[in-house]
């Protein structure tokens, strides 16, 4: 083979998504903005999972704290421009990784998890014991953000395709981001400190300075998700910062394969239409509402089957597709 | 090669007064040795007696309780392990430690890209440095691995494997190494290979030798140390060594070093 399917492949299904709008299904592209949100949250997870070998479980923290930065940024009637406040909102979950992420790597395994979720619930107690955020009401999001250009209005928000579209290059900009990001040498050697931070150590890599900083980029990458979410449903609540969002998000990653960056992706799309089907009153009645039980044996079997995930499966087909190739 | 112990010169390491204690435990107790550059200075003693203990406070693995390690004239007791493999010493370690799912050549890769300031980086390919690839392939040529250097770590043999360890070490350019027990586990002929390997490194390395297997120790100590207990019972030339009575008593005569 003179190309190979994983150059590709990334433009063609951002190619495909795209032309999605065409659909004209304002309950389906909905329903894709918030498959691709997740996208973008589990891909900023699984650089800390699948390649720093930082297993969190608060990750809501930072997705949840870039949706109640949009919420406490924006004027209540007015509109805020998205070219500063979502920087803002990531640049305030990067600091707060920053400095979280200073204390919560000086522990590991069991104990970094437990810590990153106390973090991640602190959080939540705070914006909803206080009224900060206005408690366990929320806020509002009444207006949009704007993209300008001057007068001229590059996109319109309120529009879901719009909205649909700056998603998804938001999810495709993260995506070839972290991929040429783990493509380097700083990839590389995250990768190794997954794989034996030991030896990292004694080859001479200040393995806390590269935790810190892929910990960093994956809070911050996780921000952009949260203020898109944010935006999407127009008011925030604790209930963005709480474990169960952790817990799914993590489940995505586990479900679409750790460690591949493009299994996050396949993991949003399954974990949050199974969530869609499953939830179906007309398809499931009165199981319907047992939905969570369905979607957690399915999660089991795939644990137990399928240990790299959807995206190990893929790439088995994709193997034994290549395999025959050559044969031939 | 002994003329080198004589000539004296400035040790590349000395430690002075190196104790170690677990708790009640003393597994290090008051060490005081000098490494040269062309020099192998091999560690050897029974099983407990602190060698590896030893290996660890020089590689950084482990803070000392007391006493003083200069390297090249500067205090590195208690600098971190990476801190102290950037300033020039490489370990191996008694079991083997490498990336097992990672290529012989991404091994290496990664240990010769420590060396350089690429870390913030993060848009170029790793792949793309002339010179990391270089240092890497040299690495793996030095150590025997060049014709392996496609192959997963985890699929080589015991041997290869504890070859890898070496050229790792090799690819971080390190002036000083420190080999805990590179031979264990060997057959004869990786044995071999192995000792020539080293022998090979010795002009322009320091290098102390923990090791158990006592052709190889005395194929290739300029120097031996015999530590029991944590202590220094005896340090010189190997045939200083062999005659020292204190030894002698210790081991029951110097054939019992052999079994042990």
């Amino acid at each position: 083979m003179n190309f190979r399917a994983a150059d590709y492949l990334p433009w063609l299904v951002i190619g495909l998504l795209a032309l999605f709008p065409l659909v004209e299904s304002t309950f389906y592209m909905q329903l894709l903005t918030k498959v691709l949100i997740m996208a973008i949250f589990a891909m900023s997870l699984d650089l800390l999972v699948g390649y720093t070998g930082l297993v969190s479980f608060g990750h809501a923290a930072y997705f949840g704290l870039a949706g109640y930065a949009l919420a406490l940024m924006a004027p209540q009637y007015e509109a805020v421009s998205l070219w500063w406040s979502l920087p803002a909102a990531v640049g305030i979950c990067a600091l707060f990784a920053l400095v979280t992420g200073v204390l919560v790597l000086r522990t590991r395994g069991i104990y970094f998890i437990m810590v990153t979720l106390a973090f991640a619930q602190m959080l939540f107690f705070i914006f909803h014991d206080t009224k900060i955020g206005g408690g366990s009401d929320g806020i509002y999001i009444y207006v949009k953000p704007t993209m300008k250009s001057g007068e001229v209005e590059l996109a319109n928000l309120e529009k879901i395709e719009h909205f649909y579209w700056l998603v998804l290059a938001l999810m495709a900009a993260t995506f070839l981001l972290l991929r040429r990001v783990l493509g380097s040498t700083f990839g590389r050697a995250l990768v190794g400190i997954k794989v034996n931070e030991h030896r990292m150590r004694a080859l001479g890599f200040p393995v806390f300075r590269y935790q810190l900083a892929s910990f960093t980029l994956s809070g911050a990458l996780a921000g952009i998700a949260g203020y898109l979410a944010a935006v999407q449903y127009g008011f925030v609540n604790p209930e963005i910062l709480s474990w169960h969002q952790s817990g799914a998000v993590l489940m995505i990653v586990i479900l679409g394969g750790m460690g591949t960056l493009y299994g996050s992706v396949i993991g949003a799309f399954a974990f949050v239409l199974l969530q869609e089907i499953l939830s179906n009153q007309a398809w499931f009645g009165a199981a319907a509402k047992h939905w969570q039980l369905a979607l957690g044996i399915f999660i089991m079997l795939v644990a137990l089957y399928l240990p790299q995930g959807l995206a190990g499966l893929l790439r088995q087909s994709g193997r034994k597709a290549a395999a025959e190739t050559t044969d031939e | 090669m002994s003329e080198a112990v004589s000539l004296g010169g400035e040790p590349i390491l000395r430690t002075k007064g190196l104790t170690k204690q677990f708790g009640g435990l003393v597994a290090v107790s008051d060490v005081s040795l000098d490494l040269y550059v062309g020099e192998v200075h091999v560690v050897i003693g029974p099983n407990g007696a602190g060698k590896s203990t030893l290996t660890n406070l020089l590689s950084g693995d482990l803070p000392p309780t007391s006493g003083e390690v200069r390297f090249e004239g500067n205090d590195i007791a208690g600098c971190s392990a990476d801190h102290i493999s950037r300033l020039g010493i490489g370990r191996s370690y008694q079991k083997t430690n490498i990336f097992l799912p990672f290529t012989v050549f991404e091994n290496c890769r990664l240990a010769a890209q420590s060396r350089t300031p690429h870390a913030l980086r993060v848009f170029h390919r790793a792949g793309g440095y002339a010179e990391i690839n270089r240092l890497a392939g040299e690495a793996m040529a030095a150590a025997g691995l060049a014709h392996r250097a496609e192959r997963i770590a985890a699929t080589l043999s015991h041997g290869e494997q504890r070859q890898l360890e070496i050229a790792m070490c090799l690819a971080t350019q390190p002036r000083l190494l420190l080999f805990d027990e590179p031979l264990a586990g060997m057959g004869p002929h990786e044995s071999q290979r192995m000792v020539e390997l080293i022998k090979g490194l010795t002009a322009d390395h320091a290098i102390m030798l923990i090791e158990h297997d006592m052709d190889a120790v005395f194929a290739l100590a300029d120097r031996l140390t015999v530590m029991v207990n944590g202590e220094v019972l005896e340090s010189g030339t190997p045939e200083d060594v062999r005659s020292s009575p204190a030894v002698q008593l210790a081991y029951l005569g110097g054939e019992e070093i052999l079994h042990d």
